[in-house]
């Protein structure tokens, strides 16, 4: 279980060195999310259309280890983008990852940017 | 180190302790308690409400680790025999001593039991302890399942007496009030009173019957009735001895303490009995040649006792006690405080009476118009706590004193301002000696933050709570005038409560949720606010959780439930539980082509357990196929309307509960509503549907159906309560429209329908007003927008499975065919279940 916890590091804009081609902007609903498959990797992400901005995280919850986050409720916590996972509503920063409304480690976001319709989310390998 | 002694561990006995603990400091003392009851102390003001609950933690003062961390050695279960004045010493009914240096009794009182021949017989009751109640409960349901309509009396018209009244009325059976004197409450209201009081309850189905003088209980060794004279008798199969109380002055009498010639130990001002070192304190306390039974002279009397041990003996017990009480009796408001009758020597008398809606208010005045001296209030006593304050700080008086009872415009309404109005000295909770200026002053200074914050810190409203609507209005104004907002609002993107919303989204016509965040909220949403808007929605439009599917909680958005592992869970609609062997065949085969684990649910349906999302659509269109339908287990909307097989098949049965809980759950179903909702349909009082277990529920008696509401299982179980009565199909659909539709519109998010009623003011009697008499003059309105929603009904997996574009939300992955390749199953009996969690 921690070990598929450390598959995921976070990943700022200029560590990207791999922009995978994900989905088409329009298979990520507005104003919500939805899963991706990266190599073994699974990863949610939202179209935040009230703030126009993109976000992706790691879909894995650090609570309970289930692959969920894609399917959780976007929105914000004063001001800070946010989304609340399906199981128990535990809440994370889509900025930073952080736990927002508990002291759960914090989870691995990912840049996002659109090309000519396309999503695609940086990583670095 | 100095042993103080407490016998009993009652109302007072308990309030000592509390008192004792606050003020001493160090370990100076040791608190040693008896109590002869099997319990610590609980609330016996509140007694009734354990009918409801059955839950005696409830009523709990405190737990009994709250004793040990204070370092009170509390010994329940355990009679005090005797005392050893010279020795200075307690002997207990287990042949225990305990020697003490201070000696407090606490030990309350009895119910006093006439010496009528017969008192003995079965089914005789008396009401003070949680077992009295008890084997009362247990006895009304043994009459109840052999005699339908079984009556009870209570013997003795007094404030005990209509409560016990109450306790018979909620249990089911017939009440009639059997009293010696000419009225009802003889020493708190007048004639007059009386009689509008002795109308209103007939109204209400109880019998009163004064003016009696009970001869003998009838029966052989059980009661069948009661007899008052020559040809003067009375059937009932329940008698509930309610004729005063005795004080439990037994070991003052053995150890030679000064009684009163009428039972009760002699107190001075300091509580002293004739023995220095020996406190009495509450029921069992003579103090003015009076036994006070009531709770708030018994607090004031603990609080005395405990300042005279601790050394401040200048604190002792006022000359003139406030006798002043406020009850709801069965949903009537009972009022009278000061000298509520007097004779026209000492003052004047203003009197409004208005029979046709059971109201009557006096207040009496002194001869110069200027000082209030009492009065009495029945129906209505929303006045009592300023009248009261009034009389007790000695305000003046308006010019017009008949406002304070009229109104300016006649009728109802009052004269007075707020309760911000009074001084600072004014004693808001008698109980707990809470003052105006104590609960401002704590909120002003910071201390406290709400009225969550006044009662833990103050405990104002925790005795007999009948200052609450004071204390809420200084909290509330108190908090205004510093400008702060006090209000249940949804989240902070919406400043508003659900039901201000919903008032604004439908006058405004808003349809989507951007628009509502644009034009009444802020920021982007949240998790709380989005479902709480879709559920609006859903109850204006009716429109299915596939409109704005982002918006709708996880489970709305997947039209199932997600389980611990991400997978979901398939139930599908059977109605009232009744299902062809062909569906069955259908289930059978569905779950085993996609190995989901099976269960029948508590709700009589079956739940197929560990769907994978992307599978979803596909197993629901073979449903479909079969005629099922969604079940809604994910939504806030109606579950289940669980049956008995009723007079289909039962030879019990009175009617066709298994038809009618059919035709309820077709009307009601894909309603969203602000928590989930529930029923139940009985098919007799045996009541094997649980339906009082429900948010409605309807048993099938002689002469049409009862409807019950407001009823819950789960965390905080909950008895629904009766509606309406002997109605018939129509009726009880009519009301029911109306019932559940002024539940959705006004319920707080999340808020199922017990929770609300004891929000609702007026409780079930108010409720009773607006769905049964329309007092509010909405119910054409309610009908008509539940009939729109049942006519609007649509089953939204049939729209995700016809429709590609929902059918497309159903995948795990949006770029890849893949499946989650991070569930595992582990095997369970012959079925599976996802590996367990490890953190
Ligand atoms: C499946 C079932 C248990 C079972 O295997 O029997 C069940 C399962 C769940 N119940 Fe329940 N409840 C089930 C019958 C009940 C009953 C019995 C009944 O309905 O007669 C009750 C008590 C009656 C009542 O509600 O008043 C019940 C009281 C609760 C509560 C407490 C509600 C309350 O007001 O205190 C919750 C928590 C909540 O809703 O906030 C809850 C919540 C849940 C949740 C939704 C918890 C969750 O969020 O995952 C479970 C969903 C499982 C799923 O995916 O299907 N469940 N739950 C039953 C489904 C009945 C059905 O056919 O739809
Ligand atoms: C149904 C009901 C409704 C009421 N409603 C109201 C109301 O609305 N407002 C109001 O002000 N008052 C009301 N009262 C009255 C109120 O409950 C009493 O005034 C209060 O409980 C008195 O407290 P107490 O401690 O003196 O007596 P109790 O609460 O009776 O406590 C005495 C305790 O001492 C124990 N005890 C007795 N002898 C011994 C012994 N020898 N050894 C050990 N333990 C012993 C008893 O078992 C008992 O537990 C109501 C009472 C009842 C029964
Ligand atoms: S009782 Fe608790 S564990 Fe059992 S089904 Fe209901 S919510 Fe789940
Ligand atoms: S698994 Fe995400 S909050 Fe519990």
């Amino acid at each position: 279980m921690e070990t598929l916890f450390q598959q995921y590091a976070p990943v700022s804009l200029e560590k990207a060195t791999v922009w995978f081609k994900a989905c088409h902007e329009r298979d990520i609903p507005e104003n919500g999310g939805a899963c991706i498959k990266y190599k073994d990797k699974q990863i949610a992400v939202y179209h935040f259309k009230r703030k126009q901005k993109w976000y992706a995280c790691q879909n894995l919850c650090p609570h309970k280890m289930e692959m969920v986050l894609s399917r959780g409720m976007i929105g914000d916590s004063e001001g800070i983008a946010k989304v609340a996972c399906p199981m128990h509503k535990k809440t994370f920063s889509l900025e930073t990852g952080e736990n927002l409304n508990g002291d759960l480690p914090s989870i691995a976001t990912f840049p996002v940017k659109l090309e000519n319709g396309f999503v695609y989310i940086g990583f670095s390998e | 180190m100095k042993t103080v002694i407490v016998v009993g561990n009652g109302m007072v006995g308990y309030k000592f302790c509390e008192k004792f603990i606050a003020a001493s400091s160090g370990d100076a003392y040791k608190l040693v308690v008896f109590g002869e009851e099997p319990r610590p102390a609980y609330d016996r003001v509140h007694l009734s409400e354990y009918f409801e609950n059955q839950d005696a933690k409830a009523l709990e003062l405190a737990p009994a680790s709250w004793y040990k961390e204070n370092g009170i050695e509390l010994i329940t279960g355990q009679r005090v025999s005797d005392i050893k004045k010279e020795a200075k010493e307690i002997h207990t009914a287990s042949g225990n001593s305990y020697g003490y240096d201070y000696l407090v009794l606490a030990t309350g009182s009895v119910p006093f039991v006439p010496p009528i021949p017969g008192v003995e017989k079965e089914g005789v009751f008396v009401y003070r302890t949680i077992e009295d109640l008890e084997d009362m409960m247990a006895y009304a349901s043994q009459i109840k399942a052999i005699k339908p309509n079984g009556k009870a009396a209570i013997l003795g018209g007094g404030l005990l007496g209509l409560e016990a009244g109450k306790a018979v009325f909620d249990m089911g059976l017939e009440p009639h009030v059997v009293e010696f004197a000419p009225k009802l409450m003889p020493r708190q209201l007048d004639t007059r009173s009386s009689n509008v009081l002795r109308l209103k309850l007939e109204s209400m189905g109880i019998q009163v019957h004064l003016s009696k003088a009970t001869n003998q209980i009838l029966g052989d060794t059980v009661i069948e009735g009661m007899e008052f004279g020559e040809d003067d008798q009375l059937d009932v199969d329940m008698l509930i001895i309610s004729a005063g109380i005795r004080p439990r002055d037994e070991l003052g009498k053995t150890c030679g303490l000064e009684m009163g010639t009428r039972g009760g130990i002699v107190v001075n001002n300091k509580m002293q009995t004739s023995a220095k070192d020996i406190f009495a304190i509450g029921e069992v306390a003579l103090y003015n040649q009076m036994i006070y039974g009531l709770v708030a002279p018994g607090y004031e009397m603990a609080d005395v006792a405990v300042n005279q041990i601790l050394g401040s003996q200048d604190i002792i017990m006022p000359e003139n006690i406030d006798m002043s009480t406020k009850l709801k009796l069965m949903g009537v408001d009972v009022a009278s405080f000061g000298t509520p009758y007097m004779p026209a020597d000492k003052g004047l008398s203003i009197i409004f009476e208005n029979k046709t809606k059971f109201l009557y208010k006096r207040i009496n005045v002194s001869h110069d118009g200027k000082t209030l001296l009492g009065g009495i209030l029945v129906g209505d006593a929303s006045d009592y706590n300023i009248l009261h304050q009034m009389y007790l700080n000695g305000m003046a008086l308006p010019d017009n004193a008949e406002e304070l009872i009229v109104g300016a415009r006649g009728e109802g309404g009052s004269a007075f301002g707020s309760a911000m109005d009074l001084p600072d000295t004014a004693q808001i909770c008698s109980c707990e000696s809470v003052s105006k200026g104590n609960i401002c002053s704590s909120l002003l200074n910071g201390e406290s933050d709400s009225l969550k914050d006044i009662i833990s810190c103050t405990k104002a409203t925790t005795g007999c709570g009948g200052c609450k609507p004071m204390v809420v209005e200084l909290v509330n104004e108190t908090l205004k005038s510093m400008g702060k907002e006090v209000k249940d609002v949804i989240c902070e993107h919406f400043e508003y409560t659900r039901q201000e919303l919903y008032g604004i989204i439908k006058v405004k016509g808003i349809t989507s949720y951007d628009v509502a965040l644009d034009k009444c909220g802020k920021g982007d949403g949240c998790e709380v606010c989005k479902p709480a808007l879709a559920s609006i929605f859903a109850t204006i439009y009716n429109d299915t959780a596939n409109k704005e599917d982002v918006i709708q909680d996880s489970n709305d958005r997947f039209l199932a439930n997600i389980q611990r592992n991400g997978t979901y869970s398939v139930v599908p609609r059977i109605p009232g539980g009744e299902i062809t062997p062909d569906k069955l065949i259908v289930l059978g085969d569905v779950a085993k082509e996609y190995k989901l684990y099976t269960k029948i649910t508590g709700g009589q349906r079956i739940d197929l357990f560990g769907a994978e999302l992307n599978d979803l659509p596909a197993i629901w269109k073979k449903l479909i196929d079969a005629g099922f339908e969604s079940g809604h287990a994910y939504g806030k909307a109606l579950r289940t309307v669980k049956s008995c097989v009723g007079s289909t098949w039962c030879r019990y049965g009175m009617d066709e509960s298994v038809s009618f809980a059919i035709e309820l759950e077709e009307r009601y179903k894909g309603i969203r509503s602000p928590h989930k909702l529930k029923g139940g349909v009985s098919g007799c009082i045996r009541e094997c549907a649980e339906a009082r277990g429900k948010d409605f529920g309807v048993i099938a008696v002689e002469g049409g159906w009862n409807l019950y509401v407001c009823g819950n299982g789960g965390a905080t179980p909950k008895h629904a309560q009766l509606l309406a009565e002997q109605i018939d199909n129509e009726t009880v659909i009519k009301y029911l429209d109306r019932f559940l539709m002024y539940y959705i519109r006004t319920a707080a998010p999340l808020m199922r329908t017990a929770a609300w009623l004891e929000k609702l003011e007026g409780g079930i009697d108010q409720l009773k007003k607006v769905v049964v008499e329309d007092s509010l003059n909405i119910a054409k309105e309610l009908e008509t927008d539940m009939q729109a929603l049942v006519d609007k009904y649509e089953c939204e997996w049939r729209q995700a499975v016809e429709n590609e574009e929902i059918g497309k939300r159903f995948k795990h992955f949006v770029n890849a065919d893949d499946r989650d390749d991070n569930l595992v199953f582990v095997p369970m009996r012959e079925q599976k279940m996802p590996e367990p969690w490890t953190n």
